[in-house]
């Protein structure tokens, strides 16, 4: 119990500072919330036109809404160990790793952070849809069940990224391999199109990842009338062993960082 | 939970450090080889050496950044391979970088560390009101490190590295980048640590005054070997009569000095110049 109260404050610790760093320069946050609004009012208002994409009982534009949160979710995570490798060259991490910190709170607290700063592109979302008229689900425990698949799908990937960045050490190997990562994991999965108009081996590829059942469970919690492949606890069960899977991974290959 | 307080108190016979035949390869490359280093409590140890030389290597291992390849070393007590976590507690650590956070204040950085060295919630701020104040800083806490000085940002450091009271405090080049007037304070207060909080310091450097100032004892590494260890009066008189520690360091080092450093210390002197810039 001890060990569980010292694990969480420390991760509390960090995930606070670096909270405080974001807000205190929130530039990056109002930045992120272009994409989607082109997403959704250019790309999503010419494609709710074309008849062909099977959306079950609502509007393509609601249908791609939950998809678009995903996509804002993933691509400001994705690019999250970018900081671990400043970090290390200014010789922070080292401070952090000589601390008697579990090294999986260090992680941890990034992931929490992440999660967190995941909710304001909820928050930005919700706006645009609401603007735009989109048919969205207001009663307080979707809501709820909406942020909470953000945190957790923000964490999933914000440490999907430390690996990265643990594995390439470099600012410049990261950018590349972090362009190369994002459009992939978006298009192979159900964001902006249903499972069933793929062909076999990319479905095969969208089953195997994660934004897929943060999009599934989004679609379901999101939107009026909105279907999911899965049901909420398989999503919900997938993305929370991923973010386990990758904590242990990412708490072990951290002191690796600075060697 | 554990606070690092009592350990302060230790026996004034104890060794702080011991390490035996510590060695860290990389690849093919042997960076530190059978080093056997014995560091008393109360003192402040210079480790010497060229660019290359292991030092760095051996703090980060003394520091459990680092797995040895072979060796053991005790650290307050502790072996660092198999008691990581006790050795931590106890010790304190400045990297070479200045590397408090920019975008946090000074009382911000001093709060995370308080809190990830475990401070019981009721002495964070009287801990990190005394430590500002023992490192000058009181009247900036509030202000972002980024707008620091570099003198201010290595004692914000130190205040960082004495808030759980650690036994042995570990420095890597405390002094690199910073004018005169900045080390002369941070000379200063690694004194006044070391007499005052009776913390055994650890330190490498390269700045000889460094030495001649402050430490009681050194240890001269070259090519990841021990090439020479003793107070800087022995080694002196071992040298030559009326032999200066830049005498000492030549002699010892085998007038490696020629070679000149790595890139990549090059590049880190560089940077850390810039941030001070």
């Amino acid at each position: 119990m001890n060990t569980l109260m010292d694990f969480l404050a420390k991760s509390l610790a960090i995930a606070e500072m670096e909270l405080r760093k974001l807000f205190r320069d929130p530039m990056e946050l109002f930045s992120r919330a272009v994409q989607p609004v082109l997403w959704l009012a250019i790309f999503g208002q010419v494609f709710s036109q074309v008849r062909g994409i099977p959306t079950g009982n609502v509007s393509y534009l609601a249908f791609m809404t939950p998809g678009i949160l995903a996509q804002s979710v993933l691509f400001t995570a994705i690019f999250y160990g970018i900081a671990v490798i400043w970090e290390r060259d200014l010789g922070v991490i080292h401070k952090l790793l000589v601390s008697p910190s579990p090294r999986g709170a260090l992680v941890f607290g990034k992931a929490i952070a992440s999660g967190a700063r995941g909710l304001v592109q909820a928050v930005i979302i919700y706006l645009i849809a609401f603007a735009m008229h989109i048919s969205i689900r207001t009663d307080p425990l979707a809501i709820v069940g909406v942020l909470a698949c953000v945190v957790l799908g923000s964490a999933v990937f914000s440490t999907f990224s430390l690996i990265i960045a643990c594995i390439v050490k470099t600012r410049e190997r990261f950018m590349g391999i972090g362009q190369v990562l994002t459009m992939p994991l978006f298009f192979a999965s159900n964001a902006i199109y249903p499972l069933t108009l793929m062909p076999d081996w990319l479905r095969a590829v969208a089953r195997a990842n994660p934004l897929t059942y943060l999009v599934d469970a989004l679609r379901m919690l999101m939107i009026e009338g909105g279907q999911g492949t899965h049901s909420l606890v398989v999503s919900f069960s997938v993305l929370g062993g991923v973010f386990v899977v990758f904590v242990v991974v990412a708490a072990r290959l951290y002191p690796t960082l600075i060697e | 939970m554990t606070t690092a307080t009592t350990d302060t108190q230790h026996p004034s016979t104890g060794r702080a450090i011991e390490t035996v035949h510590l060695t860290r390869r990389f690849g093919a490359f042997t960076a530190v080889d059978r080093v056997n280093l014995l560091v008393p409590y109360g003192g402040i140890f210079g480790l010497l050496g060229p660019n290359g030389a292991g030092k760095s290597t051996v703090i980060k291992m003394l520091t459990t950044l680092l797995k040895p390849s072979a060796g053991t070393a005790l650290v307050a007590g502790f072996d660092i391979a198999q008691a990581p976590g006790a050795v931590r507690k106890r010790i304190g650590y400045v990297p070479q970088l200045l590397s408090a956070d920019g975008a946090l204040t000074g009382y911000e950085n001093l709060t995370l560390s308080a809190k990830l060295y475990g401070i019981p919630r009721a002495e964070l701020k009287p801990r990190i009101e005394e430590a500002l104040h023992y490192m000058g800083l009181t009247d900036s806490a509030q202000q972002l490190v980024k707008k620091y000085s570099g003198g201010m940002i290595r004692r914000l450091e130190l205040a960082q590295a004495m808030l759980h009271r650690p036994a042995i405090l570990f420095l890597d080049e405390p002094t690199i980048g910073l004018d005169p007037m900045a080390c002369l304070s941070v000379w200063d207060r690694l004194r006044a640590l070391n007499r005052e909080h009776g913390m055994t310091i650890l330190m490498t450097t390269h700045v000889m005054d460094e030495v001649d100032e402050l430490c009681d004892g050194v240890a001269i590494l070259h090519q990841g070997k021990l090439a020479a260890s003793g107070s800087p009066a022995q080694l002196k008189a071992a040298v030559s009569e009326g032999a200066s520690m830049t005498d000492v360091f030549a002699y010892f080092s085998g007038g490696s000095i020629e070679a000149g450093g790595s890139y990549r210390d090059a590049r880190q002197a560089r940077m850390t110049a810039k941030r001070l810039g």
